[in-house]
Parts: C-alpha cells; structure tokens; sequence
C-alpha cells in the first residue's frame, strides 16, 4: 500500500533537485554573459530567476503541510533542511542575477583589460554547490564535510581578485566604474560558496543530527 | 428504483411479521385464560375469613387457609436461610476464584441438579430427615426448598458477577485494595440489584413446589406449634383439596390457586421494580 | 542504560523477563524509571508496553498463567521479595486504566475516597480533605465541587478519567502508572488530561504507555522503545525523537512498520 507521507517527502527532494537544476544553470549562464560580454544572456538570466524564487514559495508550503503530519526523526530532519536548502539555493538565485546584472552593464562598456581568472573561481563555486547537491542525494555525510573547508580556497581566490582590481583601479583611475562592476561580480561568486558550504552543513545536519554551523575551524 | 423481486419480498415480509404476531398471541394465551379461571372460579372465595381461618371439618362450609399462608411463609424464610447464604458464596466462588477444571465440574453438576425433578428432592430428604425424624415437619420442608434453591441462585449469582466488568475489579486492586474487599465491597456491590432478582426468582420458583412438600412438609389441617411438626402450604393444600371429592374445598382450591399465582406475580412486579433504570447516563 | 537526571531513579527494572505460560512476552527488560518525570513507553501493539506497566505494580500475580523473573525496585527496595504484600506496592504505585472506570454504585466523592475508606481509615476530617485535594490535583475540583454526592458515572468520559485519577492520587502514592489514559477520549479531553500529567510530574513519578507518537514527544522527558519484547532503545524524549541511536527506532517512528 501506498505510503503517502513518504510520496510527500519524496516529492520534496524532487523539487530541491529541480531547483539546484535551476541555480546551477543560472551560475553558469551568469559567469558564460559576463564573461563573453553577452547582454541577451545576462538578461533572461534575470527573468529566469523568477522561477527560483517560486520553487522556493512551493518548497516552503511543501514542509508545512508536511510538518502538519508531525514527522519524526530523519523525516523531521529532512523536512525542515529542505527548508533551509531551498532559502539557499534562492540566494544562488539571487546572486547568480547580480553578476548578470554586472554583466549587462560591462557589456555596454569596452572591456578591462586586466586578466581575472573568473572561470577558475566561478568553476571552484559550482563544483561546491554541485558536490554538495550531489552529498544531499546520496546522504554521504563525508562528501559534505570535504566540501566545507574549500569555502577558503573560493574566499582566497576573491581576495586575491580583489587586490588585483583595487590595483588595476590605483594605476588606471577611468576603468574605476567597470572595476567595480568586477569586484561585485567576484564578491558574488564568493556569497555563492558560502552558500554552498551552508548546503553542506545542512546535509551533515541531515546525516548525523550534529549541527555543525558556527564551529571555529569553520 | 425497485428490484425485480420488490413486491414479492414486501409480501414475504409482512406474512412473517404477521405470523410471529400470532405466534406470540399463542404463547401468551394459556397465561390469560389460567387467570381468567382462576378469577372467575376463586375469586369470589377471597374474603377477609379465608384469609385468617383454619379450615374447618368436612361437610362444614367456610373455613380458610390461614394455615397454609403462613406455612408457605415460614417454609420460604427457611429456604432463603438454608439457599441463599451458600448459593451466593458458590456463586461467588465460582466466578472470582477457582482454578478451571474444577468450576466447570461444580457448573455441570449444578446444571443437572437444576434439572432433577422436584419430587426427587423429596424422596431425598425424606430418607435424609424425615425417617430419622419418625415423621414429617415443617423443618422437612423448609431443608428441601432451601436445597433446591442452591443450584438456582449459584448459577444466577455466578452470571450475574461475572457481568460486572474486569475493569472495576483491576481498579480496586490497583489501589491496594484486598481481593476479598474488592469483591465484597465493590463487585457484588455492583451486581447486588442482579443477585437479589437471582433469589427473588428461585423464590417465586419453589413457592410453588407441591411434590417434594408431599414427603417432607406433608401438609396440616391445623396450627403446626413447632418446626417438628407437619405444616400446610398453599400448594399442598390446592394439591389436598382438589383431589378431593367436597365442592367447597374445591372452590377453596381455586381461590388458593389464585393467591398463590398472586404471590407469584407479586414478586416478579417487585423484581421489575428494583430492576429499573433509575438514571439517566450521560454520553 | 543509565539516565542523568537531578533525582535518584524511582523504579529500576533489571532483567525483568515475563510469561504467560510458555510465551515469552517481555525479554530481559533493564531500565530506570526517573524520579518526578514522565517516562512514556512506546512500540507497536503487542510489544509488551502494558505488560511491563502491570510488572511494575504486581497486577501479573491476577493471571494464573503469569510467570515473573528477574527484578524491579522501588526506591531500592525488591517489590516481589517473598515479605512485601502486593496490596502494599499497589498502594505506592497507583494504576490508571485506558477505559475509565469509576464504581457505578458510589458518588463522586466516595469514588475518591474509596482507597482510603477500604483500607482502614475513618477520620472524616482527613477524608473531606484529601477529596478535595484529589479532586483539585487533577483539574475536577471546580466542576463538581457542587455535586460531590451525584453519581460518579453522571460524568462525561474526560471528567471519569480525572476522576479516576484523583482517586488513584487520593492513596498519595509515589508512582502513577497510566495505561492509555487518553485513548478513549475526544482530543479536547485529551488534551487536559495531557496538560494534568505535566502538573502531576512535579510531585509524582509517572510512566505512561502510549501508541500515540506524538503525545510521547508532546509530555515525555524519557521514552523507551519496546518491540517484540525487547527493550530498543531508551533515552531522552527529543534525542529519541529527532536523531534515534537505533535503526529498529528510527524505522518504527519514521513508520516504515508499526
């Protein structure tokens, strides 16, 4: 006989999927405008968001009306970190349609010439957020603990960008507007591994009931 | 929306209602007409006389049985001293305590003793008490009602503890309370209304009983001045006066018959009374 | 398996194994009853909860056919010892029934003081009190401080379960079993009584037997899982109901059986 509650939860992890599916694209198509100066991209980024942002209103009913049910253990566990995984891939969402926005306006403009190794970050960003989905789907507790310490990598990389651009602005005060433009675009990206790394707590949360959120070697 | 068959088991249905109808007039009927002649033919005997004389000599008119009420009186009063105190305790013990095997032999043999008839009891305690005694007697009498009662209210009492919910008796002994307090105090206190139909109704049952008095009371035309000495009962002297060739004891006969389907109907009217509901329960 | 809390354990139970003829209903149950906190006892039907409340206050030696081994006690003291009365235990442990059962024949206060009364005492002063004292312990005081003398079965369904636990509380015991006390009742009902059991916790030491989930996790400070007559598992309330040790505990609550 059909287990209802458990048709529920899994539909719940569908949709997370789905709207990782979603995020992940966004990135992608976000760093792929800014960095082939591609202005339609950049804009129907922006209007694709709108579709995250509603997979996270249904995600949220979803728990509730599952939380009416009053699960317990694992499915209480899984119910309110659905919840949490979802209010994270929205700022994905969100960041992902700043760097388009920085995007459409350094399309406009003639390029920087400084070299910014934007697909190396952008590709260390997304391989946490995938990992960290990929950790969610198969309940590896492990997976997601290798992903938290390479939040630094991604943070070192963006101060790293940060120094160069504060540079390239010193030396060449008329690029200082698109410089700036850059420096939102990395310090997006560098918001997006945060958010991934949040993922990642989340599944230990889910794993092992240890809330590993806020603890110093973090 | 109507089947096929609709108007055939329409039909069906009102024959057999009208039939058991008429059956349940049948047997309700010989109950009617036993009062309906006993009124017209005893009736008019029942006067104030018949009630506190003695029965006068043959060939005399009037007279009464003063002696057999009484006699049926005291006999019952035995009967209920001998009966009841031993058949409530057996039924008590049968359902409260006692391990299987040996309930259900106490059980079977109660249910055939129930079943012998009467005169047997009779011829028992005629060889039990009136041999031995040199002769018949009101205490006779009153030992072989009192017996036949036993089975009778050991197997109501029984049923009706038994109807008492486990429930009561597993609260009062989850407060500590002693086993034989919980079924004093709180199981027959429950049923107390049932045992007390129990024995009403073996009384209004051996009220009635004429052969096993026949070897043991024997009957009296007089006073009986102590227990040694045979008694008249309203059966008894029904039994004596019908059989008998006068026209006057026969209508005495038919008056007595009346009294005692009174009695009897006297005490089923009270068991309904106590058996009332008397309240209303909330859901 | 050993529980920290501020009090001595009330109730230990080691070993404890019980028959029923030749079935083996409870297995070598180990485990201690907190002092002043709510232990629920939990598991599928047939798992041996009420079982092992009956075990805690000697209501087995009513069966025949019931075999007991191994040890419970109370404060430390062994409640099956060849000197200790069962009337005497019972008198420490009180017992609360799923179906509630007042005596049909009795008032509302002779109902709460029937312990009392059956057991020897007398003194009308201390009885008027205690009624009164029960009857407010368990939330029924201002209903039928007007009516002490109608009938106890004139009640509704909840006000006979409170009444039948100011009854319990009338023989000031040190522990209150509770088999299901709300299972039969509408969740309104139930939903005093639970808020009853979380008053009572600060003076008495109450285990209850639930198939209810919820209402575990809603009054328990402890729970223990029992399953075929084996003791699961058995910890603290929210740990076992948000992160279960075992996978027998985890699969039955999130009901993949039971």
């Amino acid at each position: 006989m059909e287990n209802h509650f458990e048709m529920g939860l899994d539909g719940l992890r569908q949709k997370l999927l789905t709207m990782a599916s979603h995020a992940e694209t966004a990135v992608n198509q976000a760093v792929q405008a800014l960095m082939q100066r591609d202005h339609g991209l950049a804009v129907k980024v922006r209007a694709d968001d709108n579709v995250i942002d509603a997979f996270e209103v249904e995600i949220d009913e979803l728990a509730i009306q599952l939380l009416t049910k009053a699960p317990l253990a694992s499915n209480l566990r899984l119910v309110t970190v659905a919840m949490k995984v979802s209010q994270n891939l929205e700022r994905i969402g969100d960041e992902a349609t700043k760097i388009a926005k920085r995007a459409r306006d350094l399309a406009q403009e003639p390029p920087v010439k400084i070299n910014l190794d934007l697909p190396r970050m952008a590709g260390l960003a997304l391989a946490m957020v995938k990992d960290a989905l990929d950790s969610f789907v198969q309940r590896d507790s492990a997976a997601a603990r290798a992903i938290i310490p390479r939040d630094k990598d991604v943070d070192a990389l963006n101060k790293e960008m940060h120094q160069l651009l504060a540079q390239h602005m010193m030396e060449n005060p008329d690029t200082i507007a698109r410089c700036l433009h850059w420096i939102v675009a990395t310090k997006s990206l560098e918001r997006i591994a945060d958010h991934a790394k949040n993922i990642a707590e989340e599944v230990v949360y889910l794993c092992e009931a240890q809330d590993i959120r806020h603890t110093l070697k973090n | 929306m109507t089947a096929p068959n609709h108007s055939w088991r329409k039909f069906k249905n009102v024959l057999m209602q009208v039939v058991a109808g008429v059956c349940a007039i049948i047997v309700v009927t010989p109950l009617l007409l036993i009062y309906y002649h006993l009124a017209r033919f005893g009736f008019s005997s029942l006067n104030l006389a018949f009630f506190t004389h003695l029965p006068k000599p043959v060939g005399e008119l009037g007279g009464g049985m003063a002696n057999a009420l009484v006699g049926t009186f005291i006999l019952l009063i035995h009967a209920v001293i001998i009966g009841v105190p031993v058949g409530v305790l057996g039924g008590v013990y049968l359902s409260e305590y006692g391990g299987t095997r040996f309930n259900w032999w106490i059980r079977f043999t109660a249910d055939i003793i129930n079943g012998v008839p009467s005169i047997t009891w009779g011829i028992v305690v005629w060889g039990l008490l009136v041999v031995p005694m040199h002769g018949f007697s009101a205490l006779a009498g009153g030992v072989v009602l009192g017996l036949m009662m036993i089975p009778l209210v050991m197997r109501t009492t029984e049923e009706v503890l038994q109807l008492v919910p486990g429930g009561y008796r597993e609260a009062a002994l989850a407060l500590g309370i002693s086993k034989w307090k919980t079924i004093v105090q709180i199981v027959i206190r429950t049923a107390l209304k049932g045992i007390v139909t129990g024995v009403l109704l073996a009384l209004a049952r051996i009220a009635g009983e004429t052969a096993p008095l026949l070897f043991t009371a024997f009957g009296n035309l007089g006073w009986a001045h102590s227990l040694t000495e045979p008694i008249d009962t309203i059966p008894l002297l029904i039994f004596n006066y019908a059989i008998s060739p006068y026209d006057d004891w026969h209508r005495q006969a038919w008056a007595g018959a009346l009294v005692l389907l009174l009695l009897v109907l006297f005490i089923n009217v009270g068991v309904r009374f106590l058996t009332r509901d008397r309240f209303q329960l909330k859901g | 398996m050993a529980i920290t809390s501020k009090n001595p354990p009330a109730l230990t139970a080691r070993n404890l194994s019980v028959f029923f003829g030749a079935n083996q209903v409870l297995k070598k149950i180990s485990l201690d009853i907190a002092a002043k906190a709510v232990t629920a006892i939990i598991g599928p039907s047939g798992c041996g909860k009420s079982t092992f409340l009956r075990a805690l206050n000697r209501m087995h030696e009513l069966n025949p056919e019931a075999r007991m081994e191994g040890e419970i006690r109370l404060c430390g003291e062994d409640i099956y010892a060849h000197n200790v009365e069962p009337v005497i235990v019972r008198r420490r442990v009180g017992m609360v029934f799923q179906k509630s059962n007042p005596f049909p024949t009795m008032s509302i206060s002779e109902n709460v003081t029937v312990g009392l009364r059956l057991n020897g005492m007398r003194d009308k002063k201390i009885l008027a009190e205690r009624i009164e004292q029960s009857l407010r312990m368990s939330a029924l005081w201002d209903e039928v401080k007007d009516r002490l003398h109608a009938p106890a079965i004139s009640l509704s369904g909840g006000q006979q379960q409170r009444l039948c636990i100011a009854r319990a509380l009338a023989v000031q015991p040190e522990v209150l079993l509770m088999d299901e006390p709300a299972s039969a009742l509408d969740p309104l009902a139930t939903s005093k009584i639970e808020d009853l059991i979380l008053q009572l916790k600060k003076e008495y030491t109450i285990v209850i037997v639930t198939h209810n989930m919820q209402q575990a996790a809603r009054i328990a400070d402890f729970t223990a899982f029992l399953y075929l007559g084996e003791l699961i598992e058995f910890d603290a309330t929210a740990k076992i109901f948000t992160n279960p040790a075992q996978k027998r505990t985890e699969d039955y609550l999130t009901g993949r059986f039971g």
